[in-house]
């Protein structure tokens, strides 16, 4: 799960990395009054920032200074409402501007290759850090750390050193990456980062901007729900997480479940090169219903997929490994069963794919049920070519 | 001979007495593995049984291996308890732990990984949220199905549970030396190059298939290492071409990040170090077909 900047700042908070003073505004009035409150306190000159989770906020004019009330009533009208890479902006944070003599990075993250974690430090921050890796390599620095002895005082400064932060901002930027390490681990963060670090002319070292992504697999051990935000989330999406069902949604029209992450990974792209010869039909989502597909998760997942305004056909794409196939084609049976009965008649055409274990009595099951919407075909490249072609036809009103 | 998993193996299962251990404790013997004991710390002295045979329960992974001299393991324990039981098993000095747990914290699998390096590596780390090592005909260890393939001359390692059970059904007739599946978990202990470097010197493996999905650099490096050390032909898939940038598709290390971890990157360094990379699965099942066919 990522955070929104604030969130992110929240949890620094918490921990004692230092961070300016901030708080969340819905609307521009909520803007005006928090302006007014930081002036208040002799802060009039604030800053105006979008929140969202993605990158390029700045140059999207998501992020504006504003000097008191009034401007940052104006400033939050602009940006409330803005679309910045597809994502709406609900909310702002209206943060007391720092006066920033120099600008850095720093991050914790998850080293795939190395199997442990790293931290990636420059004294080049305030911009994205892939692109000073591009056009200045040796200003980034990668510090691989040891999950056993983890960041402590010295490795800390061995970090800052290795980012080549200056003298004065040495000791300041130590302190705070020894905290924020605190916040990777304790957290279970799979991405910690701070950019820009910044050291103020006054000589202090803050995180200006943050971001922080939560392992979703330590949900059980953190109250990560605290930073679940349901208005974000596709609604679709939403009602497939309540249902415990893994549904990602796409921008296609065959809708898709299978079982197992790489199959159904798999059976879009499959889907997407057949599609190619009908017109660009493309998967309409990912789902995947794991190894078990009892009926009542086969048919919350039909539920789900047909919910979908774009799906004008199904492709059920299962390998029978552990389950067998006669079990899944009676999960199949018994879910449109329990549709019915909820009312909802499946208008949509449902090409099904059983390979592996039992198949041959899956088919046998599938086909004696006679349910119309339902077409059985042999292999996966053909199930998904007929699912592309299918889709096609109800699109074009054939 | 295959490769880590072979009709010599004396497997346990840690998390013997749960629900999963239990079955698929029971689906290995069925499958003619040599499982000889499980264990679990409340239940130390007791036997359970898995389908028509019964195992003797140990308290620790240690007294299994001086009881039975079991030298694989098979973790089948929540996720809570996984970090846990990986690091018992490589105090004890057990050669091979395969982790099938599902949901492991990353900074859990950091951790028992740094511990096993900080112990000299002498035990060999499959998974975790993996479906395990099958070598058809001698042993399997973990939840890969035993009955949809058959034993053979080509290797398989893989991130997917399911595409790997589809290659293997697809290429039954050929066959397999060893199946590894080796998870889709951002930190995971063995990897695509310890299965190729493995292959590559069993004397029963005659081709490679190596199936990838987006996430990470796995593939990239492995396509080094193919360029660097393989003389045995490696064919491939990846999986993901279509998955959008910054959702997590399925698998908790299945994400593309920017720009880095896409599907079309990694076939594209797989491809230019002359391996042969499947649009879909079933041609990659037949560019391997292709390469097996007697000349």
């Amino acid at each position: 799960m990522d955070l929104f900047e604030h969130e992110a700042k929240e949890l620094f908070a918490e921990y004692g990395v230092p961070v300016q003073a901030g708080r969340v505004a819905r609307t521009a009035e909520e803007a005006r009054v928090i302006a007014a409150d930081f002036a208040a306190a002799g802060h009039s000159l604030v800053v105006v920032k979008a929140q969202v989770k993605t990158g390029g906020r700045g140059k999207a004019g998501g992020v504006k200074l504003a000097n008191g009330p009034d401007e940052a009533y104006e400033r939050a009208s602009q940006i409330l409402g803005m679309d910045i890479n597809g994502h709406t902006v609900h909310k702002v944070l209206i943060a007391v501007a720092v006066d920033i003599a120099q600008e850095y990075y720093l991050s914790y993250l998850v080293d795939r290759a190395g199997r442990q974690f790293m931290s990636i430090c420059s004294v080049e921050g305030g911009v994205e850090i892939e692109e000073v890796a591009h056009t200045n390599p040796e200003a980034v620095a990668r510090i691989g750390i040891d999950p056993l002895t983890g960041v402590d005082q010295a490795k800390a400064a061995e970090i800052i050193e290795a980012g080549r932060l200056p003298a004065e901002a040495a000791a300041g930027a130590a302190e705070l990456a020894e905290r924020l390490w605190a916040v990777f681990t304790d957290e279970d963060a799979t991405l910690v980062e701070v950019n820009p670090l910044v050291l103020t002319e006054e000589g202090r070292v803050m995180a200006v901007d943050g971001k922080v992504s939560l392992d979703d697999n330590a949900a059980f051990r953190q109250e990560h729900d605290r930073f679940a935000d349901p208005t974000a989330a596709d609604p679709i999406e939403a009602r497939a997480k309540a249902k415990h069902l893994n549904y990602v949604k796409l921008d296609g029209q065959v809708g898709i479940i299978g079982n197992g992450a790489g199959l159904v990974m798999s059976t879009l792209d499959v889907v997407a090169y057949a599609g190619e010869e009908f017109g660009g039909v493309r998967p309409a989502n990912f789902l995947d219903i794991g190894g078990g597909a009892s009926a009542e998760v086969m048919a919350n997942g039909l539920d789900i997929v047909l919910s979908d305004p774009s799906v004008r056909s199904v492709l059920v794409n299962v390998f029978g490994g552990i389950t067998s196939c006669d079990e899944v084609a009676n999960g199949i049976v018994a879910a449109i069963g329990l549709l019915r009965e909820r009312g909802d008649e499946v208008r949509h055409p449902i090409v099904v794919r059983l390979d592996g274990n039992n198949a041959a009595e899956g088919r046998r099951i599938l086909t004696e049920a006679g349910i119309g919407a339902v077409e059985q075909v042999a292999t996966m490249d053909d199930a998904a070519r007929r699912a592309a072609e299918l889709a096609s036809l109800a699109a074009t009103g054939a | 001979m295959a490769i880590f998993l072979t009709a010599q193996s004396r497997v346990i299962v840690q998390g013997v007495t749960g629900s999963e251990g239990r079955k698929h404790g029971a689906r290995m013997i069925a499958a003619g593995t040599n499982v000889v004991g499980g264990t679990n710390p409340r239940k130390a002295g007791q036997s359970v049984e898995l389908g028509d045979s019964s195992v003797p329960v140990f308290g620790a992974v240690a007294d299994a291996m001086s009881a039975t001299g079991a030298d694989v393991s098979v973790v089948f324990v929540p996720p809570a308890m996984t970090k846990e039981a990986v690091i018992e098993a490589v105090d004890a000095g057990i050669g091979l732990v395969i982790v099938i747990t599902e949901g492991v914290p990353v900074h859990d699998t950091a951790a028992f990984w740094a511990h096993a390096c900080s112990r000299g590596n002498a035990t060999r780390i499959v998974g975790p949220n993996c479906p395990g090592v099958a070598s058809p005909g001698k042993s399997n260890a973990g939840i890969i199905p035993a009955d949809i393939t058959t034993e053979g001359r080509i290797g398989l390692v893989s991130k997917s549970g399911t595409l790997t059970y589809q290659m293997m059904y697809e290429l039954g007739d050929i066959g397999f030396s060893t199946a590894v599946g080796i998870g889709g978990d951002p930190i995971i202990g063995t990897t695509h190059i310890d299965c190729l470097r493995a292959f590559e010197a069993d004397p029963e493996t005659d081709a490679i298939v190596m199936i990838g999905e987006i996430g990470g650099d796995a593939e990239e490096r492995a396509a080094a290492f193919i360029e660097a050390n393989m003389t045995k032909p490696v064919v491939a898939y990846v999986a993901g071409f279509t998955a959008p940038e910054g959702k997590t598709m399925g698998h908790a290390g299945a994400i593309i990040s920017g720009s880095a971890g896409t599907a079309q990157a990694k076939k594209e360094a797989l491809e230019k170090v002359g391996v042969k990379v499947g649009r879909t699965p079933s041609e990659t099942a037949r560019l391997v077909r292709d390469l097996m066919r007697p000349s």
